[in-house]
Parts: C-alpha cells; sequence; structure tokens
C-alpha cells in the first residue's frame, strides 16, 4: 500500500470523526439545553415562523425580562397589572422571604416562653403556654402585616415601572415570562383535583428560589391517593422518590416529599402539613418503599408519626432515648457540662 | 555446679560488668510493655484519618513497636480517635473492657478529649474520660501524626515511671 493509498484511506475519517464530536455536543449540550431554557427557545422559534412584529415583541419582552433580574425585583417592569401570573409569581416569592422572618420571630418568642415555664416550673406550665398563645399569634399577625405591606409595595412599584416603561412599548405589554416548570405546576394541580377531591391541594407554587421547584401542598387525608397518582398518571409518573425532609415551624410540622419522572425530568415538591402537638402524615412507604429510612429519620428527630410505615422505629438515636432532638423545643435530659 | 564468685578472674569480671544488667522485675515489665504498645483500632471521626497516616508508611508506627490490632482481646492500648456519641458510649465501654489488663487508654483530638466542636450537642459524650480512665489527652482538632507519636511516646514514658517509682501519675 502506497502512501497516497493510506491518506486516501485516512482523509474520510476525519470529517466523520468531527461529525461525532458534533454529535456528542449537540448530545450534551442539546437536552440540558432544551430543559432549561425551554420558555426562551419557544420564544425564539416564534418569530422565524411567525414573521416580524412578532419578532419585534419577543425580543423586547425578553430584554425586558433580563433587565428585570438583573436589577433586581423591586425595579422589575411589570408592564400589566391586570396579568395574573406575574403577580402570582412575585406573590410566591413575597411569600417565600416573607415566611422565613415570620418563622425567625416565631422561634425567638418560643424560646423566651420555654425559658419562662424553665423558670417558674412544670405547674405553671399551662399558664405559660396560655400566655405564649397571644404572643405567637401577635407575631404571626405581624409577619402576615409586614408581608402584605411589602407585597403592596411591590405591586406599586410593579405598576410604576409598568406606566413608565408602558409609553415605550405598550405593544409588547406582555407579562414576565412564567416559569417553565409552571405548566407542570398546572397539569398536577389539575389532576390531583379531579382524580383524588377537589379539595386536595392547599397551595400550589412555583418555588423560584429553588430552581423553580413546583411545590404543591397537598392535604394529609388525601395524600395516599395523592401519592399513588403522582407515581402511576401516565403524565406524571414521578416513579422515584429523591428525598424526604421534614420542618419544624413552631406553628407547624411539615413533611416534604421531593419526586421525580426520571424519564422526563418532570420534578415535584409535595408538602403535607401537620399539626405540631400530635403530628402524624400518612406513610409513602406503600407508594414509594425509598421512603423507608427517610421516614423513620423523621420520626426519630422530629416525631412525626407515619401511619402505614412497615417498621416505624428510631434509625439514629439509640432506642431509649426520650424526645426528639431536633424539634424546636426538645429539652436535652442530660445536659453534662 | 556452684558459683564460685573467688574463682572469676578480672577479665572474667570486666566482662560480665558489660553484659549483665540490673534491675527490678517492674521494671523490666514496663520497658517490654512500653516497646510493644499495640493499640485497638478505634477510629470513630476525621482523628482516625490522621491515626491511619501514622500508622501508614510516612510516619511508620510499626518503628516503635506500635501494631494495630483488630480484636480488643489482643490490645493493651485504645486509642480513641474521633467523636464518641452516646450511642457509642456502650460499646465503647464494652471493647475497653474486653482488653486484658494491663491496659491504657488515648483520648485523641478535642472530640474524644472535652467534646470539642460539638459540645453543645445532644448526642455527644463530651470526653472520653466519663466512660473509661484516660491516661494521655492529645489535643488538636485533629492532631496532627508527630502529636500523635508524642502521646504514644508520653504513655511510654509513663508506663516507665509508674514501674520506676511505684508512684500512680494519674488516679484511676
Amino acid at each position: 500500500m502506497s502512501e497516497e493509498q493510506k491518506r486516501e484511506e485516512s482523509r474520510p475519517a476525519e470529517p466523520e470523526a468531527a461529525r461525532r464530536e458534533d454529535a456528542a455536543e449537540a448530545r450534551t449540550g442539546g437536552p440540558a439545553d432544551a430543559r432549561v431554557e425551554n420558555a426562551g427557545e419557544e420564544k425564539r422559534d416564534e418569530p422565524a415562523a411567525e414573521g416580524g412584529r412578532e419578532t419585534v415583541t419577543a425580543r423586547e419582552a425578553s430584554g425586558g425580562g433580563s433587565a428585570g433580574t438583573e436589577a433586581g425585583q423591586p425595579a422589575q417592569p411589570q408592564p400589566d397589572a391586570a396579568s395574573d401570573q406575574p403577580a402570582s409569581a412575585a406573590g410566591a416569592e413575597a411569600e417565600g422571604k416573607a415566611a422565613p422572618a415570620g418563622d425567625g420571630d416565631g422561634a425567638r418568642a418560643g424560646e423566651g416562653a420555654d425559658a419562662g415555664t424553665g423558670k417558674s416550673g412544670g405547674e405553671a406550665a399551662d399558664a405559660g403556654k396560655a400566655a405564649v398563645d397571644p404572643e405567637r399569634e401577635a407575631k404571626i399577625r405581624a409577619a402576615q402585616e409586614a408581608r402584605a405591606a411589602r407585597l403592596a409595595a411591590k405591586a406599586a412599584a410593579g405598576a410604576a415601572a409598568g406606566g413608565a416603561a408602558a409609553g415605550k412599548d405598550a405593544a409588547a405589554a406582555e407579562p414576565k415570562p412564567p416559569s417553565p416548570k409552571q405548566p407542570w405546576l398546572d397539569e398536577a394541580v389539575e389532576l390531583l383535583k379531579t382524580e383524588v377531591h377537589p379539595d386536595a391541594v392547599e397551595e400550589a407554587t412555583i418555588n423560584a428560589l429553588s430552581d423553580d421547584m413546583p411545590t404543591i401542598v397537598v392535604k394529609a387525608e388525601h395524600w395516599p391517593a395523592a401519592a399513588k397518582l403522582l407515581r402511576d398518571h401516565e403524565k406524571l409518573g414521578c416513579r422515584y422518590l429523591r428525598n424526604v425532609t421534614g420542618v419544624d415551624y413552631e406553628t407547624h410540622m411539615e413533611v416534604v416529599y421531593f419526586v421525580i419522572n426520571m424519564e422526563t425530568k418532570r420534578e415535584y415538591a409535595i408538602k403535607i402539613r401537620t399539626d405540631r402537638e400530635h403530628p402524624s402524615v400518612p406513610s409513602a412507604v406503600p407508594v414509594w418503599p425509598g421512603a423507608d429510612w427517610p421516614e423513620r429519620e423523621i420520626y426519630d428527630l422530629l416525631g412525626i408519626e407515619f401511619p402505614g410505615h412497615p417498621n416505624l422505629r428510631r434509625i439514629l438515636m439509640p432506642d431509649d432515648w426520650v424526645g426528639h432532638p431536633l424539634r424546636k423545643d426538645y429539652v436535652p435530659l442530660d445536659p453534662e457540662v | 555446679m556452684g558459683f564460685d564468685l573467688e574463682s572469676i578472674t578480672p577479665e572474667e569480671r570486666e566482662e560480665l560488668s558489660r553484659n549483665v544488667l540490673l534491675t527490678s522485675l517492674e521494671q523490666i515489665k514496663a520497658w517490654a510493655r512500653s516497646h510493644s504498645m499495640w493499640p485497638l483500632t478505634f477510629g470513630l471521626a476525621c482523628c482516625a484519618i490522621e491515626m491511619m497516616g501514622t500508622g501508614a508508611a510516612h510516619y511508620d508506627l510499626d518503628r516503635f513497636g506500635v501494631f494495630f490490632r483488630p480484636s480488643p482481646r489482643q490490645a493493651d492500648v485504645m486509642i480513641v480517635a474521633g467523636t464518641v456519641t452516646k450511642k457509642m458510649a456502650p460499646l465503647l465501654r464494652r471493647l475497653y473492657e474486653q482488653m486484658p489488663e494491663p491496659k491504657w487508654v488515648i483520648a485523641m483530638g478535642s472530640c474524644a478529649t472535652a467534646g470539642g466542636p460539638y459540645v453543645r450537642s445532644y448526642s455527644v459524650v463530651k470526653g472520653v474520660d466519663q466512660i473509661v480512665p484516660v491516661d494521655v489527652y492529645i489535643p488538636g482538632c485533629p492532631p496532627n501524626p508527630a502529636a500523635l507519636i508524642y502521646g504514644i511516646n508520653k504513655l511510654r514514658e509513663k508506663i516507665r515511671y509508674e514501674a520506676k517509682t511505684g508512684k500512680q501519675v494519674t488516679n484511676r
């Protein structure tokens, strides 16, 4: 075989390798982009299909959106006060911000109350509790008022910005693009309401702080049916339970189930609120066996009962441990130091 | 076959004085023990990584006669390397009791010494000396291998000192 022939043979291999590289890039870059910038791509695709005017509006809308994210929430131009989506999204964000503050106050109030009862002794515990409740309620009310005030301020700022912007791009009065995960949320809420129970869903939000996680608050009594629906419905198909966590909010307790559909990567955070005195949430082990140990951990550390769990024992603490150490009102039996 | 001091020649006397050492039985036992300290492998947290490093090629605890043993019945020193939780405490106590006498304990690092950064935790024992008597405390979080070797040397000193003087360095 001559040199010439060898070169001839090696030449076609080069473009093939290049093509393979391209394909690899497309494979690695493609799906991720498609998922993350779903809405953005739709916007970009539209003008190509439909013509010039659409191009302008789409570009302006996307520009406005990016400016809004850069400038931060208050300065965000919200052109249309009547548009539902951005208002609800802003509301969700405001709630997310206000809730921790409220909880912090609640925690401080709780600590104070605990110290008080500790000093006055066990007999005064009831009186202490009675005193706690108005105080706590006052704190909660204050947090709610602050939240409402913040919402109002934001709405006013949004309206002002919208008014200023209205002169420029009245035609481009398009709402802030909803989260790409908004359709998942709407679909799941719709299915839960129709298939499980009209009252099954307490609240449904997009958690912008957590990569737009669709978050649904489900009523405890409807949770087993809702779990089965989430796993088995062909549109949802969340067969994988990623994580289970428990939260002590002082006012109530909450268990959060993070589920995902491994084929479509559609994901949800399902929250179930429960009473603090006798916390109890139906177990998800019959639906997702992987919930076994996380639920045991939550039971161990927070004391939330999971009726239907096959083996609800302590998992981290010794079997003879008294109390649930991650509850906010936990008092160690043996201070030692 | 009698031993007649008179029959020893000056040359033989010279030879004997160079090769025969006189000491007490206690001291020779302490000498032997302090040169073959076999620790029970008791790694509980990040201190265990330093302990492994000390045992490995670079610091080479073997050259001090220190060989890690996997069983308490073959060990005579327990190096408690790491955080002792209240759940682990009964097991630690049982392993200590399974070690044959004489036995010693080294509390390695601030967790085993006094609870360390977890001193306010609900689940951590505030110092392993609440469960077993400790001979040497090594500060550090975690102590580096040189510190561990220093601690082991301190324990050897202690063993020999106690045998020589008959005094207890610490009250058990």
